[in-house]
């Protein structure tokens, strides 16, 4: 079985829910994500994801995007962020999912990109500029090589669509909180409960939440009605806050805001 | 207009297909969110089609406030000088605004009317379609803003002046190399969160479906006029058809309604910069590979990695690393050729029109202009060649002054 799906089977049996942080690759080296990757491990993540850094990534907010030309800048490349995942493999019990934009798999090569992404040890693939009318060769690729792909369902997707996309979709749906590009909000869209109910009459798959998510207090009202928490921008944002210091503080920096976050899914401990 | 699915060998005038596929090329790779206001696009662009009040109601915007038709100039002396084929100027700089971008702007400010939206975005380049949305937004009491590279706002600053002063709001991009391609990216990251009431009216024939097929027909005017006016001036269609390519929206505009005549030569000019180095052009269809970009998948310049790659061209307008996904499908089909022509040889081709017929072209027309002066020497005299003259140049008069000065004098 894939471990992603291996990891919400667990959780679910469990009553638990599922915390996924997102680190930009390479930012601002690969050894601060290999070190953030475990630190996720250690503050209860289940499933952490590892954004490839490109040029232009059109559905990134101003935080991500200016992590992925740090880490471009340092030239980075596709294969040294699949090096590290393969030297930490070993190490983990969570699931690494690769948040890549289309581009680069096509670039790369569908086949290459997945079999090499799957040998190196990822679980699976979210790819936030493909849409599904385009998806069917990568579906396939993905499905060969056991790794999840995730469909992100926006506000703007009607109830019939969400329903092509979550059958699209394997491992889990990835629901957008709110229109626009990733980053942070102080406030949560009231309708979630809402868009995800109807979700649940139309597909079986965990799902998702993200784009928006920066405190213990959101990341609780997702999981009360989701299977999982996405926070990616405010984790990125600490990051960004501490490059000027060595990589130890750096790390602990970053791994602080993961404790704080990942109490918000024990609902007893917070008190914000 | 109404496509339905064809395949690849279907002829070239009736793509895209319906997802927007002009062969392998085109299609939608766009967040999820985008999808909806591109399918609500889609749907209030075919229903337009069909609706006589629209296309009477934009056709007399194009004649009355725009112009048209624009004319068709024989360029005597300068046919002269070049001795070969007689040399035509299809004169998109005497068009409202000063280039060919506001057919697009003013068709698409129709339907974002039509769609019920109150606020265009738009990106810009050279500044020539962030002029021609400002224009439109002006015309139909839109609110306006454009992206503009910071980079691009420096070397085209009267453009800057004129969107502001007609009421548009000019938001500098300060990221990657601050030009077109960031602009678009942040258009685009606009467009994200603003679909609901915001019709983001791109300025060439890029991005996800509908947009390359819209702006090309908006933009086919200027071929359906051309090709009239040929008839009725030398009895006959041209020999060949010269435009320059960044995006490619004048060049979709002249070569679409030549496009099924095959005795027609049709060549698309793209910068060639500096040199062919990567980094030093922006000739994608000349020196790039198929890859995605701004929601199309199309050539584009990039590294082995896939990473967007750094660009550069002397004009703006061209200082783009992708192309429109039906440039590349005719480029594969071999109906077009397209060469690249440098920074240099552009503005010679600047000077010489100037001094030899009092028209100043912008500096991406100049490209095509370049180019057209090699091919019509190579063409005997009773041929006719069609040079898109897509912008004038006021514009760039002192960024070129500035370029010329650099150079020994002659």
């Amino acid at each position: 079985m894939n471990r992603i799906t291996a990891i919400f089977e667990e959780l679910r049996a469990q009553g638990r829910k599922a915390l996924m942080p997102f680190l930009t690759g390479g930012d601002p080296d690969l050894e601060t994500t290999r070190r953030l990757i475990l630190a996720a491990q250690r503050q209860r993540a289940s499933i952490c994801e590892i954004g490839f850094p490109f040029s232009d990534p059109i559905a990134d907010g101003p935080v991500i995007q200016a992590s992925m030309h740090r880490a471009l800048r340092e030239g980075l490349r596709c294969s040294d962020l699949f090096e590290m995942v393969r030297s930490i493999r070993g190490e983990l019990t969570i699931g690494l999912v690769a948040m890549v934009s289309f581009s680069l798999i096509h670039r790369q090569g569908i086949d290459r990109f997945t079999s090499t992404a799957s040998e190196s040890g990822f679980d699976g693939l979210i790819v936030p500029d493909l849409t599904v009318e385009e998806a069917a060769p990568l579906r396939a690729a993905a499905a060969a090589q056991n790794l999840t792909l995730s469909f992100l369902i926006a506000p703007t997707t009607p109830l019939e669509r969400a329903r092509k996309l979550a059958e699209a979709s394997s491992g889990f749906i990835y629901l957008v909180s709110r229109s626009g590009v990733t980053g942070e909000q102080s406030q949560l869209p009231s309708d979630l409960t809402e868009r995800i109910e109807p979700l649940r009459t139309v597909s079986s798959l965990p799902i998702a939440v993200g784009f928006g998510i920066a405190e213990p207090r959101q990341v609780e009202q997702v999981v009360s009605v989701a299977d999982a928490a996405i926070v990616g921008s405010a984790l990125v944002r600490r990051l960004e806050q501490h490059l000027d210091e060595p990589i130890d503080q750096r790390v602990e920096a970053v791994e602080a805001l993961m404790a704080e976050l990942s109490k918000g899914l024990a609902t007893e401990q917070v008190r914000m | 207009m109404n496509s339905t699915t064809i395949d690849s060998t279907s002829p070239l005038r009736s793509l895209p297909d319906s997802a927007g596929h002009f062969g392998r090329f085109g299609g939608v790779f766009v967040p999820e969110t985008l999808y909806h206001a591109l399918d609500a696009l889609s749907r209030a662009y075919t229903e337009s089609r069909t609706d006589p009040k629209f296309q009477e109601e934009l056709d007399q915007l194009l004649e009355n406030y725009v112009g048209r038709a624009t004319p068709l100039y024989h360029a005597r002396r300068l046919s002269e000088q070049v001795g070969g084929a007689s040399i035509w100027l299809k004169r998109e700089d005497l068009a409202h605004t000063g280039a060919h971008k506001i057919n697009n702007a003013l068709g698409q400010a129709l339907l974002t009317r039509r769609m019920g939206k109150t606020r265009v975005i738009a990106e810009t380049g050279a500044g020539q379609h962030g002029v021609a949305t400002a224009t439109a937004a002006a015309v139909f009491g839109l609110c306006c803003e454009v992206y503009m590279g910071s980079e691009d706002i420096r070397r085209q600053a009267p453009n800057v002046k004129r969107m502001k002063l007609m009421g548009a709001k000019v938001v500098p991009v300060e990221s990657g190399s601050r030009t077109l391609k960031d602009a678009t990216n942040a258009a685009m990251r606009d467009w994200m969160e603003s679909s609901q009431s915001t019709h983001y009216i791109i300025g060439s024939v890029v991005g996800p479906h509908p947009f390359p097929m819209i702006v090309r027909d908006f933009q086919s005017v200027i071929g359906h006029e051309a090709r009239s006016q040929c008839t009725s001036r030398f009895g006959r269609l041209p020999d060949a058809v010269v435009a320059c390519v960044g995006g490619g929206s004048n060049a979709a505009g002249i070569f679409y309604p030549f496009i099924d005549d095959q005795e027609v030569k049709l060549v698309g000019v793209e910068a060639g910069g500096r040199s062919a180095k990567l980094g030093h052009h922006a000739a994608p269809l000349s020196f790039g590979s198929p890859g995605v970009l701004h929601g199309s998948l199309s050539y584009v310049l990039q590294d082995d990695d896939g990473q967007t790659a750094d660009v550069h061209s002397v004009s703006a307008g061209l200082d783009y690393p992708g192309v429109g996904p039906e440039h590349s499908h005719w480029h594969d089909a071999g109906r077009v050729q397209y060469t690249a022509v440098t920074d240099d040889a552009a503005l010679e081709a600047f000077k010489l029109l100037t001094r030899l017929e009092g028209i100043l072209p912008a500096l991406e027309s100049s490209h095509a202009v370049a180019h057209a002066l090699e091919l019509a020497r190579s063409m005997p005299a009773d041929q006719h060649l069609l040079i898109n003259l897509s912008g004038r140049g006021d514009k760039d008069l002192d960024e070129a002054l500035r370029l010329m000065g650099e150079k020994p004098a002659e």
